[in-house]
């Protein structure tokens, strides 16, 4: 788990971040967060791997290829997930005013560290 | 799906439905079947309470021994199937439940809906009844014939 918070840290430094997770993919669970509280990283491990693989399966379907971000715009925020290590994702939970275009390059930057 | 008690039935086809799983089974740790999905034979069935049961007692025996905290959930992948056991408090005592699943879903989902049925059945159990019945060897013989009937349908 360690050798994912300074990852993770740097993420949730950033303005607006309520959280940043390490996914497996293929279970759905957790290998490191960084949560703010009120938010449950089971639950959203579980929801953002199984989006990132139906995503990926979608995508595949159509022709796309494989994903290579995944934006969830909400009333009150965003998830963002990017593919990083093969079977790991990336996810972060932003709220409304997070400059969203930083937040991206940092988490491709950061995906492309981990693989 | 069948089920002993008619309260368990709603949340765990909630459970079934949302995860995705293949097979359910919620037993007690002696190994009473309280409910089961997708099960078809009464002796895979009851092999598998008697074995799900088996494994929980003897993994909480070993953390004991060991001074570790019990183990609360077992999960073993398989190559086409995996299955996940764990055990949980309700108001009738520890029940334990084992579930199948598949490719088309994973882990984290499997165990997040377990949560929620596991919350939907505590708030779901009716207040047991004040005075408890003396247990006969006759009524002991009709209950577990209308167990059977209520989990097999026979």
């Amino acid at each position: 788990m360690s050798d994912y918070a300074p990852l993770l840290d740097a993420l949730t430094r950033l303005r607006g971040i309520r959280g940043a997770m390490v996914v497996t993919l293929g279970d759905g669970l957790p290998v490191a967060e960084s949560l703010m509280g009120g938010l449950k990283g089971t639950a959203l491990a579980a929801m953002a791997a199984t989006l990132a693989s139906r995503s990926a399966d979608l995508a595949a379907r159509g022709g796309l290829g494989a994903p290579r971000f995944l934006h969830l715009q909400s009333s009150d925020g965003s998830l963002l997930v990017a593919p990083a290590a093969p079977d790991l994702v990336l996810v972060a939970i932003a709220g409304r005013d997070v400059p969203l275009g930083l937040l991206r390059l940092e988490m491709l930057r950061m995906a492309e560290r981990m693989g | 799906m069948r089920a002993i008690e008619p309260w368990v039935v709603a949340p765990l086809d909630r459970f079934m439905g949302e995860s995705a799983a293949r097979l359910a089974l919620l037993m007690t740790t002696s190994g009473q079947v309280l409910a089961q999905h997708g099960f078809v034979g009464a002796l895979d069935l009851m092999s598998a309470a008697a074995l799900g049961s088996g494994i929980v007692a003897s993994s909480s025996e070993l953390a004991l021994q060991m001074q570790w905290p019990a183990f609360r959930v077992m999960a073993h992948q398989g190559e086409h199937q995996a299955h996940l056991l764990t055990w949980f408090e309700t108001p009738r005592g520890r029940w334990i439940a084992l579930v199948v699943f598949g490719g088309e879903t994973k882990v984290g989902l499997v165990q997040m809906y377990l949560e929620q049925m596991v919350d939907e059945l505590v708030a779901a159990t009716p207040p047991e009844p004040l005075h408890k019945k003396e247990v006969l060897a006759a009524d002991f013989e009709r209950e577990l014939n209308a167990s059977l009937r209520a989990l097999f349908g026979r």
